[in-house]
């Protein structure tokens, strides 16, 4: 029997303690990595917004910063009384909110945080799994995160979380199909669903490498569709129609309180960093950069720290986007959102699939580059243009409803 | 050794959700229980080193079809404790009996070889190089190509006819006019 983690050098010749205590390690790791993360991102997104807004921000709690700010919310949320509804299914209520963040956790799980290392005498990477299957365990944990979602509504025994719940749950739906459409682009390129063999796939060989080896310039469709696909799949603004204040009182978690409360705040900033990290890994080489020159190629530095320096340079540039995106854009209507799914994502995802694949054809079989590929684009136009084309006009829907 | 442990773990969660589904009385609860099963079931692939027939499964029926019962509940509101009367009286014996056959048929096969003419559930997996995708993959894009093809139109056809019979019934016809008041009754 093979684990999910059988990619990994670690399990090559057979289990002992050692080997069980690494993985322990690596597990603890990387879910204490992942909750400081959350609670810097949440500090930081707090204090850039409040920069773009000409204000301070959290300036009281750990200094004049306010960097622990995150961390007394966190315990003030920690010993606030937890109440369940009458109306409530009591076991779903209670169910939910561990629905919505053990998936978050898992899928962070098989992100390469960096290259490949020893550790106490036993050659592993720095990722805690490596499963063969790669991005799809990635998209089965956002299927089950989706029941948390769902559930919390629906056991509230409440109208606004019940319409927030739905109106969530189908918009994760929607733009589930155009984010897996948008990552098969990059499989094709790499030829591997495991996220190792992908970023392996665009190794840092000469200095060029950051646009000739890693996929956000061969597969710039698909990066744009992912990141749009990426901030709506875990409904941040200007996507968080689930929680829009005006309508829904506060959506999903109007009757959560305390911890439970938290608990979903808290998955909800995981699952962002989870997607930021897989943009990372999938379109922007995930831990490979440059080396530094002047120390040796395989001593500690360039070994343990220079992946991990650059995994998290490329992860912060784009979560600074995401607090960017969230200080800038308003939030959409909701047949904004569905139009934009549907009928513009979808589509170009799609087109873009085709695209890639009749490129790798070409480049497989010698076929003249400099014809395929505008060929190929002219096409996926002339198609785009044509399914336009077919579409009914808005003020057509509009006088067929009425 | 832990393959046995873990098959007769999962086994036991998934008979037990199994009958929790058929038992329940909140449909929501249902529900949720028949995502363990296929969770279980998943579990169970998983040791038998199909990876990728697991991750299928819980993208697909959990992550899908499940949730579509879901809306389908939450929307139309069958969250009440369902009668248990039946209107047909022959139906609950006939169950029954259709499901001793199918128990019988069941234990009958598992003592004989496989329907498919395959001497043991692994197959293909046992033999050829490289990955459970890659293998998938490559009997599914060269032996299996033609039906692949033909299930996907079969599935695009579906869905195109579901969406035609789903937008006519939404046109105002002569039926829908009510008669007392002469105002067309808003469509569902």
């Amino acid at each position: 029997m093979r684990l999910l983690a059988a990619g990994d050098p670690l399990f090559a010749d057979g289990l002992d303690f050692g080997i069980v205590l690494i993985v322990i390690v690596k597990t603890v790791v990387t879910f204490a990595l992942l909750l400081v993360l959350v609670l810097f991102y949440i500090w930081f997104m707090r204090k850039v917004i409040a920069d773009m807004q000409n204000r301070i921000g959290p300036a009281r709690a750990g200094g004049r910063f306010g960097i622990l700010q995150t961390l007394a919310d966190g315990i003030k949320l920690f010993f606030k009384e937890q109440s369940v509804p009458d109306s409530a299914d009591p076991f779903v209520f209670r169910l939910a909110p561990y629905l919505s963040i053990i998936p978050a956790f898992l899928a962070f799980s098989i992100i390469p945080i960096g290259g490949e290392v020893s550790m106490f005498g036993h050659e592993t990477y720095l990722q805690l799994a490596d499963p063969e299957i790669g991005v799809l365990f990635l998209l089965a944990m956002s299927g089950i995160g989706l029941y948390g979602v769902m559930l919390a509504g629906w056991a509230s025994g409440s109208k606004y979380p019940l319409l927030g719940s739905v109106r969530a749950s189908a918009q994760m739906l929607s733009y589930e199909a155009a984010f897996g459409l948008a990552v098969v682009a990059v499989l094709l390129h790499a030829g591997t669903l495991s996220t190792r063999g992908i970023v392996n796939a665009q190794a840092w060989t000469s200095w060029d490498s950051f646009a000739t080896s890693w996929y956000w310039t061969v597969a710039v469709v698909s990066f744009a569709i992912f990141l749009v696909a990426a901030i709506a799949e875990t409904n941040h603004p200007p996507f968080d129609l689930v929680e829009a204040e005006q309508e829904l009182v506060g959506g999903f978690v109007t009757e959560y309180t305390g911890m439970r409360f938290a608990i979903f705040f808290l998955a909800e900033f995981m699952n962002l960093i989870t997607m930021s990290a897989i943009a990372v890994t999938l379109f922007l080489g995930g831990p490979s950069g440059p080396a530094l020159g002047f120390l040796p190629a395989d001593g500690t530095v360039n070994v343990w720290l220079m992946p991990v320096f650059w995994f998290f340079a490329k992860l912060l540039f784009l979560l600074f986007c995401t607090v960017w995106v969230r200080a800038s854009l308003p939030r959409l209507r909701y047949d904004q959102l569905m139009d934009l799914g549907w009928k513009w994502l979808i589509e170009l995802a799609f087109l873009a699939v085709m695209v890639t694949a009749v490129v790798l054809v070409g480049r497989d079989e010698g076929w003249n580059r400099w014809v395929v590929v505008p060929a190929s684009i002219a096409g996926a136009v002339a198609v785009l243009g044509a399914l336009r084309l077919c579409m009914p006009k808005r003020s057509e829907l509009v006088e067929e409803e009425a | 050794m832990s393959e046995v442990v873990i098959f007769f773990l999962m086994a036991a969660l998934a008979l037990g959700a199994a009958l929790g589904v058929v038992l329940a009385k909140n449909p929501v609860h249902s529900a949720l229980l028949l995502v363990t099963v296929l969770v279980a079931i998943a579990v169970l692939f998983v040791v038998q080193d199909a990876q990728l027939l697991a991750a299928v499964q819980v993208i697909v029926y959990a992550g899908a079809i499940v949730v579509l019962f879901l809306f389908v509940i939450m929307l139309l509101g069958v969250d009440e404790q369902e009668s248990l009367s039946d209107p047909v009286r022959i139906q609950r014996p006939a169950a029954i009996l259709l499901g001793v056959i199918a128990l019988a048929e069941v234990l009958f096969l598992t003592g004989h070889h496989w329907a498919t003419g395959a001497e043991k559930a692994r197959g293909a997996l046992d033999d050829g190089s490289g990955g459970n995708v890659e293998r998938v993959a490559r009997s599914l894009f060269t032996e299996f190509l033609w039906p692949f093809e033909v299930t996907a139109v079969l599935l695009v056809a579906a869905v195109i006819g579901s969406v035609v019979l789903a937008r006519r019934s939404n046109r105002p016809t002569t039926d829908d006019v009510d008669e007392s008041s002469g105002e067309k009754v808003s469509a569902p």
